[in-house]
């Protein structure tokens, strides 16, 4: 299986980010800790994420803690863009 | 979605009206809102307007709030949403357990709308009005039965605010306070009631201090952004008065602010000319994409 490159990901999320809110962040940052960004502000990160890179999140991927971080994120895009296991027997 | 059922095998005399369905009157910000709330903890909901394209816009727009309401775990986990339909006549209202006014913030308009509406309901149905700042004995007059209204001030966006202001009017009845508190357990928010007042407690206090903000920034004393940052770090405001007026809508804000104006005297309360350059210019907040902000 060949998995999407996560740190290319990280990257892109990074430069997306620091466009928006003008702030550089870490991978690592919880960016919605008190004094963060807001939730509303959090949707518009995973409208960006599906329509960037052509996923849907639906179901229990739908909650904030799979966008805490840019690493959190970057994961969560990976999954989705790999194959799911199994499908084709 | 469910498949029509056989009428055949449908019992009998089961007709009785669901324990709760919305009629919600007005597609803007408020209504939507709360539309998002009802839907999201099951119940149906009639979402009524004047204007078709804006009902075209409002189911999108609660489309992308529901996913909002789910991302922050704002939703009962288990129950499947409400029904949403969408129309453009009050006649709706006539099967309402409840009617949730939310148009403009303005007496005249609020109150035709809600004089309309009461001539429609079954006697004993819960009114309510979602004003920021209009008295709601005021309103209770243009009423067939004035003791069926109650406000409500919910805040924006409406489900993802666990409190939500409740306004007894001098006439409005036991019966709808008891049914307000039943439909506000039914969405978990936490009601707090109070006396009826022009803009009651959070906008007799809130919209004051967000015109005072705006006349900080007109004056040149600090930034919009310096201005939130200060209101954030130094005293606790969760998102600083600019960038709630963004979120209540400037327009609405203007309304409100010259609700109380008229009603109090308090020159605190007229407009900032900031505020209503904002308004001729278009920059309404987060729903026109700018506002103190800028959203696009």
């Amino acid at each position: 299986m060949s998995t999407p490159d996560t740190h290319t990901l990280e990257k892109e999320l990074l430069e997306f980010l620091e466009g928006r809110t003008g702030t550089a962040w870490d991978a690592d940052t919880d960016l919605f800790d008190a004094g963060g960004l807001s939730s509303l502000f959090a949707m518009q990160v995973v409208v960006h994420l599906e329509k960037t890179y052509a996923i849907a999140v639906r179901g229990a991927d739908l909650r904030l803690d799979n966008f805490r971080t840019v690493r959190r994120m970057a994961e969560l895009v990976a999954r989705l863009q790999a194959p799911a296991g199994g499908q084709h027997g | 979605m469910r498949l029509k059922e056989n009428p055949l095998t449908t019992a009998p005399y089961d007709d009785s009206p669901p324990r709760h369905a919305l009629t919600v009157l007005g597609a803007g910000v408020m209504g939507v809102g709360i539309t998002v709330l009802a839907l999201g903890h099951g119940l149906p909901v009639h979402l009524v307007d004047v204007d078709r394209e804006r009902l075209d816009r409002a189911a999108d727009l609660i489309d992308g709030e529901l996913r909002l309401a789910e991302l922050m775990g704002a939703l009962p986990a288990g129950t499947p949403l409400g029904a949403l339909e969408t129309g453009t006549s009050l006649k709706a209202a006539a099967g309402a357990t409840a009617v949730v006014e939310a148009v403009t913030e303005n007496a005249a308009i609020k109150a035709a709308v809600l004089s309309e509406v009461s001539g429609l309901v079954r006697p004993g149905t819960l009114l309510i009005t979602n004003t920021s700042s209009i008295p709601v004995d005021e309103l209770a007059g243009a009423l067939e039965r004035p003791e069926e209204l109650v406000g409500t001030h919910f805040m924006n966006p409406p489900y993802l605010i666990g409190t939500a202001e409740v306004v007894r009017g001098a006439r409005t009845g036991d019966h709808a306070m008891a049914a307000v508190a039943a439909l506000l357990t039914a969405l978990r928010r936490r009601a707090v009631t109070v006396r009826d007042a022009p803009g009651f407690v959070t906008s007799r206090i809130l919209h004051p201090m967000i015109n005072d903000a705006a006349r900080v920034v007109e004056e040149g004393t600090a930034t919009a952004e310096d201005v939130d940052a200060l209101m954030q770090g130094c005293l606790g405001h969760p998102t600083g008065p600019l960038r709630t007026a963004d979120l209540i809508g400037i327009d609405n804000l203007v309304d409100s602010l010259t609700v109380l104006h008229e009603r109090t005297g308090d020159e605190g309360c007229r407009p900032a000319e900031l505020l209503l350059r904002l308004v001729r210019e278009g920059r309404l907040g987060r729903k026109s994409g700018r506002g103190f902000y800028d959203y696009t």
